[in-house]
């Protein structure tokens, strides 16, 4: 019983993560068709930008009700200008072109903010504890949890009914509904496809930089530590479907779960266990779990 | 197949570009500058690999699955077996990318294009997944690799690097006289159309299988040469997937030109990081990701169109 909780707690708790960072880029996938590998850069950045603001505010002793508001403004900053700057000037330019080279150009800009983080923040880790320290512990079914890693699962679910309200029920999210079913069709309606470009790789970088953001306090912030979950979350894509919003949902509770699973049961298998699943759902059903159905075009 | 192989020009210019690397290399050039060609040349070997199945518009994100397999394998043997001949180490290595691409392949060629690529991603960090967190395989830390010798005899630096360049040549001849049947002439036609390859009688899948075993072979190969001429192995630069990045940027940087492109592409790449690396030892990784940015924007065609142009070497002879 208390083994089943700890697993289901911690793996709740990693999938929320997952989830938020998966999101954005799942929806980068599902309305642009790109897999976008720069999507660790904004989780990155957020994370540094985060820890940053949150050295900053401690450092000049203001309150610490700030905490809180600096990690979702550092999120959206980052998210702004990261996205713009890359949809503006690299990827706009590639709409065309194969879908590998784009992979390839997304992994050139990841490697190129990789060390712009190097240059700024310095090679230190940052280790922005306080507003963690400052929400203390709980005890749930006998388990001491942190109070912020549990507020985590709140910020999941608001993200995902956020997402859900927005796409189903204003005109912003019809019209990307409606791109992403078909663009030709929607370029043909009147839509400004480039304008949803945008605005989509924004969120979709908001998102990233937002999982990252709010991480930070439960980590240690070091250079590199974006490369594992790159990959994590394109597995929870694959998994899930890729474009699919509730795939992501699915998916990253898959992989939270059973990485909570074998990290307390058999640690040597934990990263296996989420690429070993990976592989079988790419075998079973190559459009993931919950893709939703292609439309058959003549 | 082999037939009049070596009256083909690309194979010439590639046998004399090896002859004057080893005659620089025992004559003038440093010992840093002679690792980097010996780098570039077995990392050149995957390289040809991957050129082969971007023929027929596969990218694989995982192919350090299969160099650093090759690489393990050498690491094991000489674990468990002692073996440290170079030319056991290569066969080893071959062999067991070889098999293990033969068996992953009756699955991976089925897919195409960003399922191809992540399945073999996924693959790839299953790979990962066990060697990082293995500690008797030495988990993130690796395992060593003693110098390697040759018919009992020690292996000089020097005629490593001979050997490697004979093995570069080997593969890369073979892989010339593939694409010069049939079989390799399918290539292209699979990218243009399958339904047509279909109809005039070949089977897609098989050939697309045997090309994937062949590049699963040379990835292996250039593990092993990697491992035995670095002298470690770890899963985090070997087998992770910004290694598999990293593979298919090469790829793209040198074009899919010609069998020698992979192998120049190769080298360039070991120096462009050398460099980067003194000069700004914190932003090494953002020069390799502008270049990989400035070849895709700037020259598509890689660094083997560049050479073409130069040489003004595609009009004369049909470039292969």
């Amino acid at each position: 019983m208390q083994f089943w909780a700890t697993v289901l707690l911690d793996g709740l708790t990693y999938a929320s993560y997952l989830f938020i960072v998966s999101l954005g880029l799942t929806i980068i996938f599902g309305v642009m068709k790109i897999l976008n590998v720069a999507h660790g850069s904004f989780y990155a950045w957020g994370a540094y930008t985060a820890a940053f603001a949150i050295g900053f505010i401690t450092d000049n002793e203001l309150s610490e009700a700030l905490f809180l508001p600096a990690i979702l403004i550092s999120a959206i900053l980052v998210g702004v200008v990261l996205g713009y700057v890359i949809e503006r000037f690299i990827l706009r330019k590639m709409y065309n072109q194969d879908i590998h080279l784009i992979v390839l150009a997304t992994f050139g800009v990841f490697l190129i903010f990789e060390d712009l983080i190097i240059i700024t923040f310095g090679v230190d880790p940052y280790l922005p504890y306080q507003p963690a320290m400052m929400l203390g512990w709980v005890d749930i079914v006998g388990l001491n949890r942190g109070v912020y890693q549990l507020t985590l699962i709140l910020l999941a679910s608001i993200v995902a009914f956020a997402c859900w309200y927005g796409l189903t029920k204003t005109k912003w999210g019809k019209l990307l509904q409606s791109v992403i079913y078909d663009r030709e069709i929607s370029v043909a309606m009147g839509i400004d496809v480039t304008k949803v470009y945008v605005v989509t790789f924004i969120g979709g970088a908001i998102l990233g930089a937002l999982g990252g953001a709010y991480v930070a306090p439960t980590t240690s912030v070091s250079p590199g530590f974006a490369i594992d979950l790159v990959v994590l979350s394109f597995a929870v894509v694959v998994i899930g479907g890729m474009g699919s919003i509730p795939g992501a949902l699915i998916g990253s509770l898959i992989v939270g779960i059973l990485r909570a699973f074998a990290v307390h049961q058999a640690p040597i298998l934990e990263l296996f266990v989420v690429f070993a699943v990976m592989a079988i759902v790419l075998i079973i059903r190559p459009e993931g779990l919950f893709a939703p159905p292609k439309p058959r075009k003549i | 197949m082999f037939t009049g192989i070596f009256k083909d020009t690309s194979v010439r210019i590639l046998i004399t570009f090896m002859i004057v690397l080893c005659v620089l290399s025992s004559l003038v050039l440093p010992d840093w500058m002679q690792n980097n060609f010996m780098y570039g040349l077995s990392r050149g070997l995957a390289i040809l690999g991957l050129m082969l199945l971007w023929r027929t518009n596969l990218v694989s994100f995982g192919h350090a699955l299969y160099y650093g397999f090759g690489a393990y394998a050498v690491a094991l043997c000489q674990k468990y077996f002692g073996i440290t001949d170079i030319l056991l180490r290569f066969a080893i290595a071959v062999i067991a990318a070889g098999l293990l691409g033969f068996c992953l392949g009756f699955i991976l060629r089925k897919y195409r294009e960003i399922f191809f690529a992540m399945l073999s991603l996924a693959f790839s960090m299953v790979l990962y997944g066990l060697l990082a967190k293995a500690e008797f395989l030495g988990s993130t830390d690796g395992m060593s690799i003693s110098p390697s010798t040759l018919l009992g005899m020690e292996l000089t630096r020097q005629y490593l690097f001979y050997l490697i360049t004979f093995f570069v040549i080997c593969a890369a001849i073979s892989i010339q006289a593939y694409l010069r049947s049939t079989l390799g002439h399918l290539t292209t036609a699979i990218q243009d159309n399958e339904i047509r390859v279909e109809y005039l009688g070949y089977s897609v899948q098989k050939a697309i299988h045997i090309k994937y075993v062949m590049s699963a072979c040379l990835a292996g190969g250039a593990g092993g040469l990697m491992a035995a001429s670095l002298g470690q192995v770890d899963p985090d630069s070997m087998v992770n997937w910004n290694v598999s990045g990293e593979l298919v940027f090469i790829t793209i940087m040198s074009g899919w030109g010609n069998i020698l492109a992979p192998f120049i592409g190769a080298i360039i790449f070991e120096f462009i990081r050398t460099y980067a690396f003194e000069w700004a030892p914190q932003a090494w990784a953002a020069i390799v990701g502008g270049t990989l940015l400035a070849i895709i924007f700037f020259f598509p065609g890689g660094i083997w169109s560049v050479i073409e142009k130069v040489f003004n070497y595609g009009k004369k002879k049909n470039v292969k």
